[in-house]
């Protein structure tokens, strides 16, 4: 029986692009759903009905939620190339501390920083600073964060690149002068196709979030 | 070279009892150390930088963190018993359950029980509609993990054991047999294990314990 896998996602979300990434890495040919998050679909509603989000992967009929779990179940079925975590379970475990780290601190404060003012914002911008510089630290002078070669923890925080030009411009800072490795790196990944041809252009997420920030009155 | 384990935990602290639930279902020998939290002890520090918390397993001298993560790589790590199940997608299941618990549902169940007046009770509304997801992922199960305990299980530790500690301390009732009846049985089932009851704190010790701690919201009670 052929595959059948359907992506619900919608194209400015980080988490949605680890999953086009991970796919992309692999060979899947897959349908591609655009979902509109205020007129969320019934085909969402009914296979996510605890969360209600993307990105959503529907494998032969059989949902899956939750972007790095999805990206694990990917490469746990379709394991015959292009690993996309390691092999040892020690530096699997180091590599799902950090994606965790970056799922739990980078979504938010990067979010405080374009959503907020005054001096909410320029705390934002502080924590951000705080820990992106953890992030810096931890990839050091690897070429990246998994070691010689892309990995889990890479794919977890690499789409977050497409969100830079919203964040140097809210927060008011130089990504290249604050964390030179993670540019650095950054631009390493991009040179991987998957990644490349997955990432929307930062221009078009700014304006994204400018038309955001009037839908919601946050200007 | 002699396989070391050790653990760095508290005795009230249910993520620190799920690692040494994990351990012991694996029948995997080790060293216990008890962590005083108001005064963190320099391996602690050096171990887990980042976070600065318990549990953390140190395994041949390599710390691992977060109790998710660490309960994966003891089933990565020692063979035997099963944590998760070996098909991919119930593995995504479980990993999900598990994650909807810690990062949906504990941080609702605590607003509910100490969090402010004022958003008391749609807090406990909330978290009512949470649990009843998860009373329903139960479906006939004896376990979350089917015929035996697995990971969801283990992680689910703080419904079966802490939720009605916490809801005594707290004097906020949100678990009832009437309105999860599958969740209570489980937790009966689960609670009544022999290994189980190895990890479990003695429960007057931290009623007393939480309610220093978090005061009640029926103080008068």
């Amino acid at each position: 029986m052929a595959d059948e896998v359907v992506l619900l996602d919608f194209w400015p979300s980080m988490f949605g692009m680890r999953v086009r990434i991970a796919l992309a890495e692999k060979g899947i040919k897959y349908q591609y759903k655009e979902e509109d998050l205020r007129h969320k679909s019934e085909l969402l509603l009914k296979m996510n009905p605890v969360h209600k989000q993307i990105p959503l992967l529907i494998h032969n009929g059989k949902p899956v939620c939750e972007s790095l779990i999805i990206v694990q179940y990917i490469d746990e079925v379709w394991n015959h190339k292009s690993p996309l975590l390691p092999s040892d379970p020690y530096q699997r475990a180091h590599a799902r501390f950090w994606a965790d780290f970056v799922d739990r601190k980078v979504y938010g404060v990067g979010r405080k920083l374009w959503a907020t003012k005054g001096e909410e914002q320029e705390a934002a911008k502080k924590e951000f600073l705080e820990i992106y510089k953890t992030l810096e630290s931890e990839l050091g002078e690897k070429p990246y964060f998994g070691g010689e070669t892309f990995g889990f923890v890479d794919l977890s925080f690499v789409t977050f690149y497409s969100w830079f030009y919203v964040y140097e411009n809210f927060g008011k800072f130089s990504m290249e002068a604050e964390f030179p490795q993670i540019v650095a790196w950054v631009k390493r990944c991009m040179q991987k196709e998957s990644i490349a041809n997955t990432l929307p252009d930062q221009k078009k997420i700014y304006e994204f979030v400018l038309k955001l920030k009037k839908i919601f009155g946050l200007e | 070279m002699a396989e070391e384990v050790v653990l760095f935990g508290t005795w009230g602290s249910p993520f620190s009892r799920r690692v040494e639930l994990a351990l012991k279902l694996k029948g995997v020998e080790y060293k216990y150390i008890e962590e005083d939290l108001t005064n963190k002890s320099p391996l602690l520090l050096k171990y887990n930088p980042i976070h600065k918390k318990i549990p953390v397993l140190v395994h041949n001298g390599k710390p691992i963190v977060e109790s998710q993560v660490i309960l994966e790589y003891i089933d990565e790590t020692w063979q035997g018993y099963p944590l998760l199940p070996k098909d991919p997608y119930e593995r995504a299941i479980a990993r999900f359950w598990a994650k909807f618990i810690d990062d949906k549902c504990l941080p609702v169940i605590f607003k509910a029980l100490w969090g402010d007046e004022k958003e008391h009770e749609k807090a406990v509304e909330e978290a009512s509609e949470l649990l009843m997801f998860i009373e329903e992922e139960l479906k006939e199960k004896r376990f979350f993990g089917g015929e035996s305990i697995g990971m969801v299980d283990i992680i689910a530790n703080i419904i079966a054991f802490w939720q009605g500690i916490f809801e005594e301390a707290s004097g906020v009732e949100l678990l009832t047999k009437e309105k999860f009846p599958k969740l209570i049985n489980w937790s009966h089932e689960f609670v009544s294990n022999s290994v189980v009851k190895e990890c479990l704190p003695p429960r007057d010790k931290l009623i007393a314990h939480l309610r220093k701690r978090f005061g009640s919201h029926n103080a008068s009670k």
